[in-house]
């Protein structure tokens, strides 16, 4: 009788253990399959719209047939460089902290704790911060306050990966570098920075694709413009926020143009951490042994 | 060129661990001194605390005074000037990843903001020469980087990065530990020549190495200096049982 | 250090009046001079004491400024909300209002100044714990999947395809979700939870658009899938290889290995990775806002319309109708902060506990 209910009971679990399997399988392919279905009809819907006049030219009115988002993809651009300009070196200034300063003090776990915590918050909560800091007293909106409300997103993001790229170069070189009496400044800089370049670089590479693509902070500092604006003290336009604009808009030729825009901002991003993964797995440090 | 080391009363601790105690010795100018001793016995951490790397380490301390050419280099001079006098080779060769052979022997040079080319080419072109890496390396100074050289060449890159800078003592750790036998050779025959220049205090694990190289031998165990003599005394009548159980191999 | 140099001459002076044994002189002393000059420049130089000290300062500015955001937007938002914090106080989150003629309830009418946050707390709360049923079961099986079943070739590829999905800006799913997913649920899946879970009264469509609070907590799923599953997965490797193989020892089958060896262990760290799914979802603003029908009501039916925190401020911020209206939409930004930063704060510290203080993952 035992051995019987041993059988039974073993063949439950080779059940279950089966039945686990499959589980798992289909929860990798529902998990797949809205990422090919969106990319698919991204691709579908997008490359259509897609032509040189998208690139070139500015929203035309409505009811006009064509037109494009050339003013977004130049208002994207000029509101990255305002929050590299802030980001990027905060950001690798704190992660040069807490990787050759601070490293195992409780300062330094604060300070990479509360970054990690930055980094969940809503990036709607930035920009209303950007919009009490910077609209209100100025009385307009501005790409100057887009690109702070984005620049601060940038920085524990910066921050942390540089960090992570800088405790991968190896002791031994900036032993090295100390014991031929380089000053400790000159050595973080001109060397251990330096041998960590190619991944600081991809760091904040990752932190302009996630910040490229965002809309809320947006909304009510850059707050978008149909014209070409390149004036960092007037309202500009963005490729997300341009794509939101459109997409709840009725008229079937925005949406086309909405379509396109995100065609074209889904390239971006897929080429940015492309680019990551590839540099990353090749190993940053090339030649670093 | 080289200049003489005392050390009184050396110790130094890594946290609670007293890592060398009550250290005395001279090393005598433009001369080989060798360290040896078995692994852990605090002979890196003595050579550390001559060129001032030991207290890179957070909970490292020291007491004691180093004199080198006279000037006590713990109480008279700060890290970075001690430093410069004082070149450095490691145990496993670390050239700077990212630049070339030149740029690398240079390192010291530049990066202290010198910046006269034509006298950088010389000084490149003659400590690649006293580290006899020139032949090998000439037609790709600037073209290849420094890691891309084996792990002999690497070494004796790094020795020509620690000779640009022109030192008065040169501190090398277990140089030749992580190369093949060929290139060990090459680099005892290399320090051979450099004594007559530097001074040169050599800490190693091979104790006929040792016997090649250095004209006096100190001996640590348990982080004492256990005897210090001329080489050929330690190895055929050494004062100390210690010294005789290490060298005719009861441990170690 | 001047006093040294004459030292440093006089050795070598002693040493080239000694007999050279390599016979090489003239060349030595040339080096020589040349040798000094270089050891001159060295010792010239300073120790750049300052220059250290300052660079130091520099990067702990750096660093501290990480504070400093938290503080601003604290102090920002606090600012700009003084004025309805002190007309509501804390009833801004729970009041209800009834208009005078239908009885009905209403929340939120900037123009008539009746400012409650309830609907959006609701709609946020219920959108995102859907989510969270809906994408913590698929995240970790996705999980167990990579990390103990799936062939090595296959890891890299899909590993990267889950990335990929974190990397789409929030815009993209919403602007998917409008045009693909909604009319999907209007037309088969709605209609079906109406028929299939009807019973429970939470399944009721009145005026069946599609949008509303099952298709919002549908997109956040997707959206929130891959933080929960990368994170799962960096703590099921943590596991030590020791703990799965003592559990096949005992003779397990791969599932009970994977159920008493990795995930016990990793419990705490996927409690972890799902809370921060959950403040992921809690601030999620452009997908939400496109498709949970921007109706700030509270109905019992899931498939009804409904609006969330973020959204609200995205939509009413540039036209809002008032300085109050304003400053009740800041409020609703700072409860927003203020949450996720808690939630935040502890799934970092549930996942610390068991990654040993290891970098955590930048999504």
């Amino acid at each position: 009788m035992k051995a019987g209910e041993n059988n039974l009971r073993s063949k439950i679990r080779a059940l279950t253990d089966n039945g686990v399997t499959a589980l798992a399988i289909l929860a990798t392919v529902l998990v797949i399959a809205p990422l090919v279905a969106i990319f698919g009809y991204l691709i579908f819907k997008g490359a259509t719209s897609l032509n040189l006049a998208f690139f070139t030219q500015i929203p035309k009115p409505v009811g006009v047939a064509g037109g494009g988002m050339a003013n977004a993809i130049l208002g994207s651009a000029i509101l990255l460089a305002v929050a590299s300009v802030l980001g990027v070196p905060i950001g690798i200034g704190g992660g040069i902290y807490l990787a050759e300063f601070g490293r195992g003090t409780k300062l330094a776990n604060a300070v990479r704790f509360t970054a990690d915590v930055l980094n969940g918050v809503p990036s709607i909560v930035m920009g209303l911060a950007a919009y009490s800091l910077i609209v209100l007293p100025q009385g307009h909106f501005s790409a100057l306050s887009g690109g702070v409300a984005l620049g601060i997103m940038m920085i524990p993001t910066v921050c942390r990966t540089t960090e992570e790229m800088l405790m991968m170069v190896p002791h031994a070189v900036r032993e090295a570098a100390l014991a031929l009496g380089v000053p400790n400044w000159r050595s973080v800089l001109s060397i251990t920075v330096r041998t960590a370049s190619p991944g600081i670089i991809t760091g904040c590479m990752l932190a302009f694709a996630r910040v490229a693509g965002e809309t809320a902070p947006l909304i009510f500092t850059a707050l978008g413009n149909a014209f070409w604006s390149s004036s960092l003290n007037q309202p500009i336009a963005a490729l997300p926020l341009q794509i939101w604009i459109y997409a709840q808009s009725p008229y079937d030729d925005w949406h086309r143009l909405a379509w396109a825009g995100a065609l074209v901002l889904i390239v971006l991003i897929v080429v940015a951490v492309s680019l990551v993964r590839y540099v990353t797995s090749r190993g940053v440090l090339k030649g670093a042994s | 060129m080289g200049v003489g080391i005392e050390v009184t009363n050396l110790n130094a601790w890594y946290g609670t661990n007293h890592t060398l105690q009550d250290i005395n010795l001279h090393i005598p100018a433009n001369h080989a001194t060798a360290l040896i001793g078995p692994s852990g016995c605090g002979k890196s951490t003595f050579v550390r605390c001559i060129n001032r790397m030991h207290e890179t380490n957070p909970i490292a301390r020291v007491t004691g005074s180093v004199r080198i050419g006279g000037l006590d280099i713990y109480a008279d001079a700060k890290p970075v000037e001690i430093r410069r006098r004082v070149g450095m080779v490691f145990q496993r060769p670390n050239p700077f990843p990212t630049m070339s052979i030149y740029d690398n022997v240079a390192a010291g040079l530049k990066l202290n903001g010198y910046s006269n080319r034509h006298a950088l080419d010389e000084i490149v072109e003659r400590s690649l020469k006293d580290s006899a890496l020139w032949d090998e390396v000439k037609d790709d100074l600037k073209k290849k980087s420094g890691a891309s050289l084996s792990g002999g060449q690497q070494q004796r890159l790094c020795i020509a990065r620690a000779l640009a800078v022109d030192p008065e003592v040169l501190l090398m750790d277990e140089p030749a530990s992580a190369l093949d036998p060929v290139s060990t050779s090459k680099i005892e025959d290399l320090i051979f020549q450099l004594k007559s220049q530097y001074t040169i205090v050599i800490v190693t694990h091979n104790m006929q190495q040792a016997a090649r190289v250095a004209e006096k031998t100190g001996f640590f165990l348990n982080g004492r200096m256990v005897e210090f003599d001329s080489t050929h005394k330690i190895f055929t009548n050494p004062s100390d049982k210690r010294t005789e159980d290490y060298i005719t191999g009861r441990f170690g | 250090m001047i006093a040294q140099v004459p030292e440093i001459r006089i050795s070598q002076a002693q040493l080239l009046s000694e007999p050279d044994p390599s016979g090489e002189q003239p060349p030595a002393e040339a080096a020589s001079q040349q040798v000094s000059a270089i050891r001159a420049y060295l010792l010239a130089r300073g120790n750049s004491a300052l220059a250290d000290r300052g660079f130091h300062w520099l990067m702990v500015l750096c660093a501290l400024s990480i504070f400093g955001i938290v503080l601003l937007i604290l102090t920002e938002l606090v600012r700009s909300s003084s004025q309805v914090w002190n007309q509501f106080h804390f009833s801004f989150f729970f009041k209800a209002y009834f208009d005078s003629y239908t009885g009905l309830p209403n929340y939120w009418d900037p123009v008539n100044g009746h400012f409650s946050a309830l609907p959006f707390v609701y709609g946020t709360v219920v959108s995102s714990l859907l989510s969270l049923v809906l994408a913590v079961p698929l995240a970790i099986g996705v999980a167990i999947f990579l990390t103990e079943m799936c062939p090595k070739a296959l890891r890299g590829p899909l590993a990267f395809l889950t990335e990929l999905l974190a990397a789409i800006p929030s815009i993209i799913f919403g602007l998917w979700a409008v045009f693909v997913l909604v009319p999907l649920m209007r037309e088969y899946v709605n209609p079906l939870l109406v028929r299939s879970l009807g019973w429970t009264t939470f399944f009721t469509d009145e005026n069946p658009t599609g949008l509303g609070f099952v298709t919002a907590a549908v997109i956040l799923a997707i959206m929130i899938l891959p933080i929960i599953s990368s994170l799962t997965r960096e703590v099921m490797t943590a596991v030590p290889h020791s703990q799965r193989e003592a559990v096949l020892a005992l003779g397990a089958t791969r599932w009970e290995m994977i159920r008493i060896g990795v995930l016990r262990n990793a419990r705490i760290g996927i409690v972890g990775a799902v809370i921060l799914g959950l403040g992921r979802a809690l601030g999620e603003t452009m997908a939400v806002t496109m498709v949970i029908g921007n109706s700030p009501e509270i109905h019992r039916s899931l498939l009804s319309n409904g609006y969330s925190m973020a959204s609200v401020i995205a939509n009413e911020f540039t036209e809002a109708v008032s300085d109050l209206h304003r400053s009740a939409l800041m409020e609703i930004g700072l409860a927003l902060f203020i949450v996720t930063i808690i939630v935040n704060v502890l799934a970092q510290l549930l996942v610390w506990a068991v990654t040993r203080g290891a970098p955590a993952r930048v999504n």
